[in-house]
């Protein structure tokens, strides 16, 4: 199955991400997102950082997810290669997600073509047909 | 769309559905092909809903499809009934360029130019990650987030004059910290004194032709071959962090329900929530202005370095055009207070306008609009039409029209710097990937843009320039 698709945008980076369920459609989702600045096969999983997240919706609870690991290369230089144990879980009031995201710190061995300024919610998208496609546009 | 032209470059979508005003887009045939490609006239016409928006929702001629707001979007919001919105100002608070003259000609610097942008490029921190030369503590960051490009020249980074030649004096005084998170203070603290990545760039250029000799005069541009140093970037990861963070406590605070986009969330503008997005903001753009003096001291340091010398570089002007502001404008005859989006717009006041420093009081403020990385810039002075034409505001750029993606799957980066080498233009960057998405086929006309803006009179056309030396974050 195909993870992800980088999609055309005038001025920045939309992608779609697929996956059997939605945690594996975000896990697609920020390797999708990590590919627009750098060659994420690349990556050796040598630093974990695990992250917990809410969203009061799906929607917001992947903006913040991905918000994390730009977040994670702005302040630790950390390049993410993998996504373990991602679960999504509902909550009194929207969702919780967890996951360790795996990586390097960047180094002179990566070439960074791009930065993700921000994700956005412009065209956002989760639609579940035969399993679950994710539509992003982040601002770079 | 239904589009009525209704002047030379001047088209008008009338006041339709919920629009509480018509919105005007400022645009030759040629460029409105693009514009009309994309969503940013669905874009313009959703500002022109919302509350307390005065007289017209603007769109500037190198406009393109943003998030809520289109880049290149100029709206006004009355101070009491009105919004201030993230979406209308951009993920890069303070997205900005700053101009330096020198007194070097093109031939003065032919030998060193290699050398001097090599310089440049090892002292300017540039690319993706890459962290600033200085470790700050957050103490010192409040300071700069209040104080701006003031802190900077206080700490020894550039001049005192240099402050009287930016925007808001380097300094917008309503900023306050409380607001910023520790998450835009962790993003802001490494990257002080950065580039960054994407469309900014640093440029060694050289004076190409000059069109208003008095103006060109007011602003230290004498004669073509003149060199001078153009600086584009912003308030980085602490900029984009603040309005990540204001987008989802406004949309928490006032719900996006009805909303055509969730990027177009606002919160009036007197409420705690509008006020502190907009104190925050401010902060940002301090930031940035500390970034891009910082910046500035270090080409001088370089141009002294290899050249000699550093005397009579001096600042022309430092422009924002990722902003909202509190300005004074004509409405209905009477001067009125406004909140003011400039998102992708270039603040553009005529002369005699009192917020423009002195010394360019009778030409007009200067309007420094960069192309596409290797194409020219232009300068432009502000006009007295821009005031009841745009809330005294004109494009800010090329624009893009390809996709980056598109742009790197059909350029390479090192033929590109091959390219601009035959021409005699230099090529430095961290990624050569990132020189491709940066092409300059991927980005609209930026001679047809200045244009537009002249012969409507958004901005008067003052000077052409072109690169000699390019840095590519």
């Amino acid at each position: 199955m195909e993870r992800y698709r980088i999609l055309p945008h005038t001025a920045d980076g939309k992608f779609q991400a697929f996956g059997k369920t939605l945690g594996e459609a975000f896990g697609n989702a920020a390797l999708a997102m990590s590919s627009l600045m750098f060659d994420w096969t690349e990556v050796e999983p040598r630093a974990r950082h695990f992250i917990h997240v809410r969203g009061t919706d799906r929607e917001q609870l992947l903006v913040k997810f991905l918000g994390e690991i730009v977040y994670l290369l702005d302040t630790k230089k950390f390049l993410l290669g993998k996504v373990d144990g991602l679960r999504i879980r509902p909550e009194f009031e929207g969702f919780s997600l967890e996951a360790v995201l795996a990586g390097e710190t960047l180094s002179d061995r990566h070439e960074l073509h791009g930065g993700v300024k921000a994700v956005t919610y412009h065209e956002l998208k989760i639609e579940e047909c035969d399993g679950f496609t994710v539509q992003v546009v982040v601002d770079m | 769309m239904d589009l009525r032209k209704i002047g030379d470059n001047i088209w008008e979508i009338a006041k339709q559905g919920e629009m509480r005003v018509p919105a005007l887009i400022y645009s030759s045939a040629r460029l409105l092909e693009d514009i009309r490609r994309d969503m940013t006239l669905t874009q313009a016409r959703n500002v022109a809903c919302l509350p307390g928006i005065e007289r017209m929702s603007y769109v500037m001629p190198d406009a393109h499809q943003g998030y809520g707001f289109p880049i290149g979007g100029v709206a006004a919001f009355d101070l009491d009934g009105g919004i201030i919105s993230p979406g209308g100002v951009g993920y890069d608070i303070n997205c900005g360029v700053r101009l330096l003259k020198t007194d070097y000609t093109e031939t003065d610097v032919a030998a060193k130019r290699k050398e001097l942008l090599a310089e440049i490029f090892k002292e300017v921190p540039a690319g993706v990650g890459k962290g600033g030369v200085t470790k700050l503590s957050r103490s010192v960051l409040k300071e700069i987030l209040v104080k701006g490009a003031e802190w900077a020249v206080e700490n020894g980074y550039g001049r005192k004059e240099d402050l009287e030649r930016t925007e808001e004096h380097g300094r917008m005084e309503d900023a306050a910290t409380d607001g910023i998170s520790d998450r835009a203070m962790e993003r802001g603290i490494p990257q002080l004194g950065t580039l960054g990545s994407g469309n900014h760039f640093l440029e060694i250029q050289k004076v190409h032709e000059i069109y208003d000799d008095a103006a060109a005069r007011a602003f230290g541009i004498r004669a073509p071959g003149q060199v001078l140093v153009m600086v584009h970037c912003g308030s980085r990861g602490l900029g984009h962090q603040v309005a990540t963070d204001y987008i989802e406590s406004m949309a928490s605070a006032f719900g996006v329900k009805g909303l055509p986009d969730r990027e177009l969330v606002h919160a009036p503008f007197k409420s705690a929530e509008g006020q502190r997005y907009y104190r925050s903001m401010c902060a940002a753009v301090n930031y940035a202005f500390a970034n891009r003096q910082m910046i500035a001291h270090w080409v001088r340091d370089v141009f002294a370095r290899v050249l000699g010398s550093a005397k009579g570089i001096d600042q022309i002007y430092d422009v924002c055009h990722n902003v909202a502001k509190v300005e004074t404008h004509d409405v209905d005859g009477r001067p009125k207070r406004l909140v003011v989006h400039r998102k992708g717009a270039t603040r553009s006041f005529g002369p005699g306008r009192p917020e423009v420093t002195e010394c360019y009081r009778s030409a007009g403020q200067p309007v420094i609009i960069p192309g596409s990385m290797g194409t020219a810039s232009f300068v432009l002075a502000g006009t007295p039409e821009a005031e009841s034409l745009s809330w005294s505001s004109t494009a800010h750029g090329a624009g893009r029209v390809m996709s980056r993606h598109e742009a790197m799957r059909r350029f390479r980066g090192e033929k590109i710097r091959d390219d601009l080498a035959r021409r005699g233009i230099e090529l430095r960057s961290t990624s050569w990937k990132g020189v491709a998405e940066e092409a300059a086929e991927a980005y609209k006309d930026v001679d047809e843009v200045v244009r537009v803006s002249h012969e409507v009179g958004l901005g008067r056309l003052v000077a052409k320039v072109v690169p000699v030396g390019v840095m590519k974050g």
